[in-house]
């Protein structure tokens, strides 16, 4: 087999390059979309919030500057193809990325290591949170995702009763989109529905990296999807809450097996700042053993 | 119409500001969070000396990103005025005047707002690369070691923002979804 090197410095560069771009560029799917609310939203006040949205990213692109002040709370996404090596440490590599950028690049550093305590902030905005898939090939593929913490804290996770299936699914959905007008709408809500307690929220969370104007695969949760997305935008909350026809962007659903006594479901709620910034580390040297 | 408020906030101009309004605000205010304003109303409670004469004063619940070479301000917003909701009744009554914030207030802040004449404003959250071009000066005033949650004083240049809860309890937050909302 032929192994191919990759490079743990190229590694952290990437990810400073990757978590500087996530807050300063917003995404083009999620700008487009902006921009299309625009013309939807009947609200006065809805309508100047998104207008000064789309300026937003104008400006923070131009001049350098974060999106949010809340620069948020880090999870890099590692897809480490099986033909790969690496040699050292990849959490610290993927860690120094994230230190450099928010040390060099003026980011908000907003992590406390006792938050039991309520003190010590890291300094450097790390740790960040790292999820390594194992995939075919021999290059690394990196998403660096920040989110701020306050639409962390509308997000939520419910065990429901199985006997209410898709009417108990929907009702939460919609429960936690209610709480959400602090949160920065609109929104754009990643559901995760079935696995366990402990992976339904990543569920949630990984529906945020798909572009919002992707279609679900599979057309059961597609229309889903279409009619929770009609249903949160019914709420009336609107760009910032202060009322308007766009309360969301897109509601992003991600299914998984699941034991036949749960129904586990988790919403991931993100603000209109939805960031991530993907890219792809390649191998500098062949290794033949 | 775009109402032009100068600084301090007077009482006289509270009065002529209802929720809806878009305003332009202008003159000096202090940034303060969780931490900062769970110290003040400490300090408050406990009768001790104050970093800043909050009388007519405006605090805007934010953390500012550091300020890069060359710039007035860093990055700048508003975070969720809720988890302030414990301190402000007591900031009220200490002289505060105005908060600038994002999202709704409980029913005993709104109470709290309307019993001191005060006003909520709402600037616009994750637009803080825009909301920096309204800032002409930026600096840590007070409690350095709290990093991001230090007290700041900014200087305001027709800062764009909403009356979102104004002195007689008027609140854009019940009253905006009003004809948006459908039963469904």
């Amino acid at each position: 087999m032929i192994l191919r090197n990759i490079e743990l410095a190229s590694i952290t560069d990437k990810i400073a390059e990757l978590a500087l771009e996530a807050n300063v560029r917003l995404r083009p799917d999620v700008l487009a979309s902006l921009k299309a609310a625009l013309s939807v939203e009947e609200s006065p006040m809805g309508r100047r919030v998104l207008e000064q949205l789309i300026e937003n990213a104008k400006i923070a692109l131009e001049s350098a500057l974060p999106i949010c002040q809340d620069t948020g709370i880090v999870t890099v996404y590692v897809k480490l193809g099986r033909d790969a090596r690496i040699e050292g440490d990849l959490f610290e590599s993927v860690q120094e990325g994230v230190r450099r950028a928010y040390l060099e690049g003026y980011l908000r550093k907003s992590i406390i290591r006792h938050p039991a305590l309520g003190v010590e902030n890291t300094g450097d905005n790390t740790p960040a949170a790292v999820e390594i898939e194992m995939v075919d090939g021999d290059s690394v593929d990196l998403t660096v995702m920040p989110k701020g913490g306050g639409s962390e804290n509308v997000s939520s996770l419910k065990m429901l009763p199985v006997s209410g299936g898709l009417t108990a699914i929907e009702g939460f959905v919609l429960e936690v989109a209610a709480g959400s007008a602090a949160a920065c709408p609109p929104l754009i809500l990643g559901v995760g529905i079935g696995g366990n307690f402990a992976d339904v929220a990543g569920s949630a969370k990984r529906a945020l990296l798909r572009r919002i104007d992707d279609r679900n695969k599979e057309p059961r949760l597609a229309d889903l999807e279409e009619r929770l997305l009609k249903r949160v935008n019914g709420l009336g909350i609107g760009p910032a809450g202060l009322g308007g026809r766009v309360t969301a962007l897109a509601v992003k659903v991600e299914e998984r097996s699941c034991h036949i006594a749960c129904l586990p479901v988790a919403v991931s709620v993100s603000c209109h700042a939805l960031r991530s910034a993907s890219g792809t580390v390649v191998p500098s040297s062949t290794v033949v053993p | 119409m775009v109402k032009e408020i100068r600084l301090p906030l007077t009482p006289e101009t509270a009065r002529l500001l209802r929720a809806g309004d878009e305003v332009g605000i202008s003159g000096t205010i202090y940034a303060a969070r969780d931490v900062a304003c769970r110290r003040l109303a400490e300090l408050i409670r406990s009768g001790e000396r104050l970093p800043v004469d909050l009388h007519d004063q405006v605090i805007f619940f934010a953390g500012p990103t550091p300020v890069p070479p060359g710039r007035a301000c860093g990055a700048v917003g508003p975070t969720t005025s809720k988890r302030m909701d414990p301190y402000t009744p007591e900031l009220l009554e200490a002289g505060v005047r105005g908060m600038i914030g994002k999202g709704p207030r409980s029913p005993e802040v709104v109470s709290s707002i309307r019993r001191f004449r005060a006003v909520y404003f709402v600037a616009t959250g994750g637009a803080a690369a825009l909301l920096s071009t309204f800032v002409t000066r930026c600096e840590v005033f007070a409690w350095p070691e709290l990093g991001p949650e230090a007290i700041w004083r900014l200087a305001l240049e027709a800062f764009p923002a909403f009356v979102a809860i104004d002195i007689e309890g008027g609140d854009i937050f019940t009253e905006g979804r009003k004809g948006y909302s459908s039963n469904c």
